[in-house]
């Protein structure tokens, strides 16, 4: 038996670690590039329509004047979106990794996968020409009933293209995604947490509560912001069903419009300013997806002591 | 508050395969019984069988009768979410709630059921839980702190804390020291000593000498071959067994020729 020398270095085993370090630090090079090229280009971009007079932007009111209004409802309609989408999500997700048998669990898996091959036209064309139809009774009915409400305030529109069909088509769309990710999460609690909760003499439901929802939150978290950049930044959906108009409180009257609706509609014609503009909007978007995700971030390090990580 | 469990001709499958063939047993309240044999002969299978943890696993399931006290835990309408109340289970791993305080994962199975219980009760339970698991002087100073953060001895003892939290009849133990290093090992198994005053106890281990330092009676279980059911060899005083078995293949195991 040869003594390998200490010094001596083992030329293919380095270089192949070697290679794969510099490949991997590459990649999340090209990542940073790519988010700063972006991010430059919009501020560059944007900066004539941020400082330009306020007479000369849309609505002759400045550009603020002109952007608020679609950052609420593009707010709104992502808010909707979740608020319907998160605990069907969470729901079908729990079904199908711990309540469905095998058999349905793998078909239905597969079935809420296909909804996110779905084209974003589709569900537009879907949203447009069926659901706002089919919708707009149950909205009269909202303004008749619960016209009390500022948000149900009517009167309701004919058509039922409004911010409300618009969220709701948007929670179909973000619904596969959520489900995606937080079965997967649920099926990767630990076994040994489930029977823990279980020796105690826990129902299934309370195992669920005890040891699967505690161990997934930051994961359902991550998940359900993914939706809410889906729903922040969805175009054709928003742009086919909504009836769009200035910002109004009422979800069932037409009205209310999102920024990506405003520039997909408005950038073909855009020029000079006008495209400034809408690309200072498009840079509004990149920051509240930006904030938001931050936030998300700041709540699961809240809880890290807790995570189970340690 | 502790029951006699008497097991009747126990089949034990995972779908089609049989896994522990035709195990009968008396095991005798307040005392410590140890079950014992080489990996793979169905003890711990056999152990999950009597919470009716087995059948937590798909497909999985017995024949035959297991009674506490006279009643049939796999009898119909018998609800496993009862039976595991009343037996409690230790695990080979430590394994608290990690995203719960050391208070909570103590309370954890108390408040199960709906159950309702005053703060004033709550902190005497938790105190006197983790005072039975020889704890409480320990952790008595950072109850809010998460459970995770304690030592894999801390952690197993918190885990009987919570499994006697609950009061029930009998505490199963799977291997609970197998992780655990031995200066944590001697306090888990001076803790068993102390629980069988009140506690039916049943241990599983693959550690000979744990089984003759803690139990009163022992149980050894062997398999055939790989692929043949496990079996139930030989059961008697733990004393009996390891110096004067009956049977040669414990004989064999516990001097150490095989296993």
């Amino acid at each position: 038996m040869t003594a390998t020398p200490l010094s001596s270095s083992q030329g293919a085993g380095r270089a192949g670690d070697k290679i794969f370090s510099g490949a991997a630090l590459a990649a999340g090079c090209l990542i940073l590039a790519v988010l700063f090229g972006v991010a430059l280009f919009l501020v560059v971009q944007a900066i004539p329509a941020l400082t330009a007079p306020a007479a000369e932007i849309q609505g002759g009111a400045g550009f603020f004047a002109y952007i608020w209004p679609i950052v609420i409802g593009t707010l709104i309609a992502a808010v909707i979106a979740l608020v319907i989408a998160t605990p069907v999500a969470i729901g079908v997700a729990l079904f199908i990794s711990h309540f469905a048998p095998r058999g349905l669990a793998n078909g239905l898996g597969y079935v809420v996968d296909l909804l996110a091959a779905i084209p974003s036209v589709i569900y537009g064309a879907w949203g447009a020409a069926f659901l706002a139809k089919e919708i707009s009774p149950a909205y009269n009915w909202l303004a008749e009933n619960m016209g009390w409400l500022p948000i149900f305030q009517g009167p309701a529109s004919a058509t039922g293209k409004t911010i409300l069909t618009a969220g709701i088509v948007l929670s179909v769309m973000v619904l596969p995604i959520i489900t995606s990710l937080t079965r997967e999460i649920f099926l990767q609690t630990p076994k040994l947490h489930e029977e823990a909760a279980l020796a105690l003499g826990a129902t299934r439901w309370e195992m669920i509560r005890m040891s699967v929802l505690p161990f997934a939150r930051p994961g359902i978290i991550s998940a359900v912001m993914l939706g809410l950049g889906r729903a922040l930044g969805e175009t054709m959906a928003v742009a086919l069903v909504l009836s769009s108009g200035a910002l109004t409180a009422s979800l069932i009257t037409s009205g209310n419009q999102t920024i990506a609706a405003e520039i997909a509609l408005n950038f073909p014609e855009a020029s000079g300013l006008k495209v400034s503009t809408l690309i200072a909007a498009g840079l509004v978007l990149f920051l509240i997806t930006l904030a938001v995700n931050m936030i998300a971030r700041w709540i699961i390090s809240r809880h890290k002591e807790f995570s189970g990580a340690n | 508050m502790s029951k006699r469990i008497d097991v009747k001709d126990l089949n034990v499958y995972y779908g089609d395969f049989l896994a522990v063939e035709d195990v009968s047993i008396a095991i005798e309240a307040k005392s410590v019984t140890a079950f014992i044999g080489p990996s793979g002969c169905g003890k711990s299978t056999f152990l999950r069988t009597l919470n009716r943890m087995h059948e937590v696993l798909p497909g999985a399931r017995v024949e035959g009768e297991v009674l506490l006290d006279g009643d049939n835990l796999y009898g119909a309408g018998v609800d496993p979410v009862t039976v595991r109340s009343q037996i409690g289970m230790v695990f080979q791993r430590p394994n608290p709630f990690p995203t719960m305080s050391i208070r909570d994962n103590v309370l954890a199975g108390v408040k199960l059921n709906n159950k309702k219980i005053s703060k004033g009760e709550a902190d005497a339970l938790v105190e006197s839980s983790l005072q039975g698991a020889n704890l409480w002087n320990e952790v008595k100073d950072r109850l809010e702190k998460p459970g995770s953060g304690l030592s894999g001895g801390q952690q197993q003892r918190l885990c009987i804390a919570r499994a006697i939290a609950v009061q029930p009849q009998v505490i199963l133990m799977d291997e609970p020291c197998s992780a655990l290093d031995p200066i944590s090992t001697l306090a888990i198994e001076d803790l068993i000593n102390e629980l069988k005053d009140q506690y039916t106890v049943v241990i599983v281990t693959h550690n000979m000498q744990q089984a003759a330092r803690v139990s009163d009676k022992t149980a050894f279980f062997n398999i055939a071959g790989t692929g043949k059911p496990g079996k139930l060899i030989e059961y008697g005083n733990t004393q009996n067994i390891f110096s004067n078995p009956t049977v040669k293949a414990t004989e064999d195991y516990v001097s150490g020729r095989f296993g």
